[in-house]
């Protein structure tokens, strides 16, 4: 396994002179680490500090042990030629963050049903788990499913390595030291209160740098194609990549309290400033995980169904109205508030329109399928790759219609959003990400094919009853709670307090508490089916008559 | 810049610009002429089993 997991050291074949020049960066980022260790002005910035001045120790450390690199790449008949290390290890931490945020997930989801879970300790109070939760989920997970799917498959389709040697490698450590600096922020309690977009000055800068060389990488790789089309999936990763950058450094203009202190002070105010934070949420749905993840599905779906997208055209006209009409969307997460009228309204509009490409989009990722139908009932992870595209479908019908004013009446801050939310996060992300990770273990790993199918189906199966219960039981729970609200007696004053309706929902938690846990179950079945693929065993199955035996 | 030119470039030219991109996109997408090179394109995940050219 350690064999394996130091495969194609990251020095790789770069000149002398860039490995100097790595070395020297890395002696400076230690110096800068020490130098905020000791010098901070808060216990939380003293920890980041020494994170960071470990971080650079250990790259330090790294790169001057492999000055002259003499190891030999054990992957070399699958790698072709191409960067594939890379990808290896983002494909493990997608699997290994994917389980860590889910179980976070449970629990907090646990803490809502039988609160006494919070165990009155700050480090584990629901007000720090919970973005503890959706950062670790959304951008360790998520970031790094995309991370290495863009990167396997912008080198795939340009028949061309990745553009640097070390650069890609500063890409995956890079952000894994900086999943690393904003979960222990929030469970040390540094966080600007901005809902995904939490972590402090310091880490966002540190990630501004890391997403600037991931930009410069995979421009790079499509600079040196040898193809003279830049395949569709491409344009939606590059979307992605570009639009999180701006979304990203506008949202988190902060003015530091020091250099040294962890905490600072956001120069937008009042209503701008929300507005600002719903145009960044809002685009991290549409960019992140909207684009992004479609950039896995026009690889992977017609890959692993081997047949052509269905229409590429359609595709072409699905990626320009996605991306002219999402990033108009945000202000219908500000409906009723002190926005003004004309911006909600137009929020609104914005958000029905998109009914369209995501429609658009879904059918073409769907009729992908045509004429090859029979392999939804032999292949499970073609399966869990169709059905995440049904709940793309299913996520982006129910948004427009919570976007329309009077339904968002009822349905805002209530749980009804945490349950739409949870049908594209759990659905629609959650399940193309573990069919891409089915699909791109065996083929990066040079495997004959998956360790077990029939695990693939339990997985489908038991997370596929997991969201159910999830979704169903937000739905009721949300709209009860939203009628329960709005509900006024004869003489004009609220039928119920607010604590009633949160007794209300306790069964409904539980419900969701059980859903949560079936899909963390089906997630830890994949990490055990993928782990034993990368070891290289199989296990004795008879595969279903047509099975693709190979990935 | 004042609040009002900004509102009212944004509601007249930034649409007009927004727009005719836009529209650009899709004209691309529907050329005639362009059928070829997208059916050849849309190839691409199939027959990826090359090696890299560095």
């Amino acid at each position: 396994m350690s064999e394996t997991l130091s495969a194609g050291s990251p020095t790789g074949s770069s000149t002398p002179l860039m490995r100097f020049a790595a070395l020297g960066t890395s002696i400076l980022a230690t110096l800068l680490g020490l130098l905020w260790a000791l010098n901070a002005a808060d216990t939380g910035m003293a920890i980041h500090g020494w994170i960071f001045t470990l971080a650079s120790a250990l790259t330090l450390g790294y790169l001057a042990k492999n000055l002259n690199p003499t190891k030999v790449n054990p992957f070399e008949a699958v790698d072709q030629g191409y960067s594939f290390s890379v990808v290896r290890y983002g494909a493990i931490a997608s699997i290994f963050w994917g389980v860590v945020g889910f179980l976070v997930g449970l629990v907090i989801a646990l803490q809502l049903a039988a609160p006494a879970l919070n165990f009155d300790w700050p480090f584990t109070n629901f007000g720090r788990l919970r973005p503890l939760h959706t950062s670790a989920v959304i951008f360790a997970f998520g970031g790094n499913v995309l991370l290495c799917t863009s990167f396997y498959t912008v080198q795939r389709t340009c028949r061309t390595k990745l553009a640097g040697e070390l650069a890609p490698w500063f890409v995956f450590w890079g952000y894994q030291l900086f999943i690393v600096l904003a979960a222990t922020g929030y469970v040390l309690g540094i966080t600007q209160g901005k809902e995904y977009a939490e972590p402090e000055w310091y880490v966002d800068l540190w990630l501004t740098v890391v997403w600037v060389v991931y930009l410069l990488v995979f421009l790079g790789t499509l600079m040196k194609r040898k193809e003279p089309h830049i395949y569709v999936g491409n344009w939606f990763f590059l979307a992605f990549i570009v639009t999180v950058a701006m979304l990203h450094l506008v949202n988190n203009t902060t003015i530091p309290l020091s250099l040294t202190s962890s905490s600072s002070v956001i120069v937008w105010s009042g209503v701008q400033d929300a507005m600002v934070q719903w145009w960044y949420g809002h685009n991290a749905v549409g960019f992140f995980l909207t684009a992004g993840f479609l950039g896995i599905m026009y690889y992977f779906v017609p890959k692993r169904a081997e047949r052509p997208i269905y229409s590429y055209r359609l595709s072409i006209i699905h990626f320009w109205s996605l991306i002219f009409l999402y990033i108009w969307a945000g202000p219908h997460h500000l409906h009723y508030t002190a926005l003004p009228d004309w911006a909600q309204t137009l929020g609104m509009v914005f958000s029905v329109m998109l009914w369209m490409p995501s429609w658009g989009g879904m059918i073409n990722g769907l009729m992908t399928l045509s004429g090859a139908w029979d392999k939804l009932r032999t292949d499970p992870v073609i399966r869990m790759l169709v059905v995440s595209v049904a709940f793309y479908g299913m996520s982006t019908f129910e948004g427009p219609v919570m976007s329309i004013k009077a339904v968002n009446s009822l349905s805002h801050y209530t749980d009804w959003t945490i349950g739409h939310v949870h049908s594209g996060a759990l659905g629609w992300v959650g399940f193309v990400s573990f069919g891409a990770l089915y699909c791109l273990v065996p083929w990066v790993w040079g495997r004959e094919r998956l360790y077990s199918v029939k695990m693939v189906s339990w997985h489908f199966w038991i997370a596929t009853i997991g969201i159910v219960l999830y979704i169903c039981a937000m739905w009721v729970a949300g709209i009860m709670q939203g009628l329960m609200w709005r509900t006024y007696n004869s003489l004009g004053f609220l039928e119920y307090s607010f604590a009633e309706t949160v007794a209300a929902m306790s069964p409904y938690y539980w419900i969701r508490a059980l859903g949560g846990l079936l899909f963390v179950i089906g997630s830890l079945i994949m990490a055990y089916n993928l782990y034993k693929t990368i070891r290289g065993d199989l296990r004795e199955e008879d595969l279903p008559t047509g099975q693709v035996a190979t990935a | 810049m004042e609040y009002q030119e900004l509102a009212h470039f944004s509601e007249t030219w930034g649409l007009v610009i927004l727009l005719t991109m836009f529209l650009g996109g899709v004209v691309y997408a529907l050329w005639p002429s362009n059928k070829s090179k997208f059916e050849k394109a849309a190839q691409l995940p199939l027959n990826d089993d090359v090696e890299a050219h560095q």
